[in-house]
């Protein structure tokens, strides 16, 4: 291990050196592990103002994690039946956000990196990317002025004639995966055109050649070589729309609520951060443990994902 | 199941490159066919062409007789061989080889059966389960083989195969090849840039030129019989004189060229003689038909100075300059024994007999 570190900074150089240690330890230290530990500890801790913390009355508990449960802070008597559910149904709504994605996303990215040719295939990356360059609030409003009662979605289908008066796309949900899944589709189009095209593409060739139908080409050679690029992008979409906050702030229904929303107004308006914290730490969690879950399910490394 | 191929008339355009000039070919069924010419000659897009993934701009082929505009390279019964092989590096050995069979819908079992049974002929029994990555370059080739074979095809494609293993394997692949067709009986067209393959393995061979077929014949009549000077200069090594005609009958021609008055053989090309007098030509004579006199008598004769000589074992090759022309003229001699009586920077007269020697109309030559 010190040859290793000898290594390192023989290699590098003493200045480099310390500051790639320096960057990088600060960016793990302050980035990811203090606010994490930081919101960890506050999830366990009452609930009291500023003045009071560290003081005895900024006790450790499991009362917000109780309340999350049973929708107080001691009892078990019944259910948060409020709170959970919310919670059930952002998980599967990004589920869905996230099997639309890939639904969208794998034809795309096939036809970017085996089909389309040149000029043109850098012309469909660039007009996938331009958009994205618009702030991620404008593109909602854009989504929620589309998807109104007198916006171009509906004039259209009142113009063809497939409606007859509007359609409340807002409290119909519509509107609210419609952006959710336009928001990171780019997560999902990039590591699978990055994996279908490290694809020989021979090996399409040759299966077709073998007498393959199109469909049994993808489920034999292109999806299994594809699968990391899947994972990884799935991953990404997945744990995006679960933590998505703005896009359900303006485009969700008055009745649908997401659990971030939950999360934001603990904090915010509540003024409860150790709910919050304890709320958000449920949250990443479930994801984490659903992602490996899914992963183990499909026979992907982690170590796959990142390549 | 064997079929033969044709190509009547084929032209493979892409924008205003012609990458095959009016291909008429006629692949007898079961015999093994050769595609030979440098890269970029345009055989690798005829191979496209009759397997399907390419579609002729004009022309048709036919496979046992069919006419295949408009099926697609899953609906023929070609198989193809891929220069990189192209094997499925997530599946394994056995998966590979039955995928054919896969997509046909046979059980497992059967799929299993069929699998072993080729393995059995690549000589590869009990390699099933492993991994492609496992296997070392010779027998990934000859898992290759298997899975194209697996599809039962009437007709087997192979694209340059071979260029990526070493020589020896390659030598010895050859020869496997070769076994593994007769034992098949199915059509073989193969495709290559390397004349010691195309000679040994096939029944015929057509040597391609820049989207043209220069020649189709068996390998020893190329060899000995070019029709043109790209053949004569691509296939094995030649020497070249290159002069006018000033005498010609329909088995002889005799070339004045700065090296002297040389006769060789005239080599018809569709049933026509190709030089009269007065036309520009070229004469070729190989290394090894070419000799020292030391007395001998020789219809041709021409004065070489040695600039150096190679000793390789079993030949020793010798280096000439002869008057008028550029390039080195070489001489290869069977070592038998004798050592070459002659010094470096020497005149030496040396002969060849015109029946060893052909003669034909100039025209593009090999790049070197």
């Amino acid at each position: 291990m010190t040859t290793y570190w000898q290594n390192f900074f023989k290699k590098n150089g003493v200045a480099l050196a310390t500051y790639l240690l320096v960057s990088v330890g600060c960016w793990i230290l302050l980035m990811i592990i203090l606010p994490q530990l930081f919101m960890v500890d506050f999830s366990f801790r009452a609930n009291v103002p500023p003045p009071q913390w560290g003081t005895d009355a900024h006790y450790y508990t499991t009362q917000h994690y109780n309340y999350m449960l049973y929708g107080s802070a001691q009892g078990q008597d019944s259910y948060n039946f409020v709170d959970l559910s919310v919670f059930g149904r952002t998980i599967l709504a990004a589920i869905f956000v996230t099997l639309i994605d890939l639904a969208l996303c794998y034809p795309v990215a096939y036809y970017l990196a085996h089909v389309a040719q040149g000029g043109w295939a850098r012309l469909m990356v660039m007009s996938l990317i331009i958009p994205f360059w618009v702030n991620e609030l404008l593109r909602a409003f854009a989504f929620k002025i589309m998807f109104g009662s007198s916006g171009i979605v509906n004039n259209f289908l009142i113009g063809i004639g497939i409606l007859d008066q509007p359609f409340d796309f807002i409290r119909g949900g519509v509107a609210l995966y419609a952006g959710l899944s336009y928001a990171y589709i780019l997560l999902m189009i990039f590591p699978i055109y990055n994996a279908i095209e490290s694809l020989d593409k021979n090996q399409i060739e040759a299966a077709r050649d073998l007498g393959s139908p199109w469909w049994r080409i993808h489920k034999r050679v292109v999806i299994p070589h594809t699968k990391p690029g899947i994972t990884s992008g799935c991953t990404m979409v997945f744990m995006l729309t679960a933590g998505a906050l703005a896009a359900p702030q303006i485009l969700g229904g008055p009745s649908s609520l997401w659990f971030t929303q939950i999360i934001y107004q603990a904090f915010n308006q509540a003024g409860n951060w150790s709910r919050g914290a304890a709320y958000a730490i449920i949250l990443l969690a479930t994801c984490i443990i659903f992602v490996l879950f899914v992963m183990r399910i499909f026979k992907v490394k982690l170590g796959e994902i990142a390549r | 199941m064997s079929a033969d191929v044709q190509l009547d008339n084929v032209w493979i355009r892409f924008g205003d490159f012609v990458a095959a000039r009016e291909a008429n070919i006629h692949i007898q069924e079961g015999e093994f066919f050769s595609f030979l010419g440098p890269s970029g000659c345009g055989k690798t897009t005829l191979l496209r062409a009759v397997s399907g993934f390419l579609d002729p701009s004009e022309g048709r082929v036919l496979i046992g007789g069919k006419d295949m505009a408009g099926i697609g390279p899953n609906k023929r019964p070609t198989a193809l061989i891929f220069q990189n092989l192209a094997l499925f590096p997530l599946m394994t050995v056995w998966e590979n080889i039955a995928f054919a069979l896969e997509v046909r819908g046979a059980s497992k079992a059967e799929r299993r059966k069929k699998a072993d049974e080729l393995l059995e002929l690549i000589a590869l029994p009990d390699q099933g389960e492993k991994m492609v990555s496992e296997l070392s370059g010779g027998q990934k080739q000859r898992v290759a083989i298997a899975r194209a074979l697996a599809a039962e095809p009437d007709v087997l494609l192979l694209d340059e195969p071979l260029s990526a293993l070493d020589l020896k394997l390659r030598q010895h692949m050859r020869t496997e090849l070769r076994a593994i067709q007769q034992r098949v009986g199915i059509t073989f067209i193969y495709i290559t840039h390397d004349q010691g393959e195309a000679l040994t393995m096939s029944d015929h061979v057509a040597v391609m030129s820049q989207g043209v077929i220069e020649q189709v014949a068996d390998g020893t009549t190329i060899y000995d019989r070019p029709e043109s000077a790209f053949v004569a200069s691509f296939v094995g090594e030649n020497n070249l004189f290159s002069g006018k005609v000033v005498e010609a009958t329909a088995e002889y021609a005799v070339v004045e060229t700065p090296s002297g008055k040389l006769r060789g053989r005239q080599v018809a090309r569709d049933g026509k003689t190709q030089l009269a007098a007065g036309d520009d030509a070229y004469v070729f004579i190989r290394p090894e038909s070419l000799k020292f006199v030391n007395g001998n008598t020789f219809d041709n004769q021409v004065t070489g100075k040695i600039l150096h000589q190679e000793f390789e074992g079993n030949f020793w090759q010798v280096f000439f300059d002869v008057k008028g022309i550029d390039k080195r003229v070489k001489l290869s001699m069977v070592n038998d024994g004798r050592s070459i009586s002659h010094d470096l920077g020497e005149q030496v007269p040396l002969g060849f007999n015109a029946d060893l020697a052909v003669a034909l109309p100039i025209g593009d030559l090999a790049a070197e």
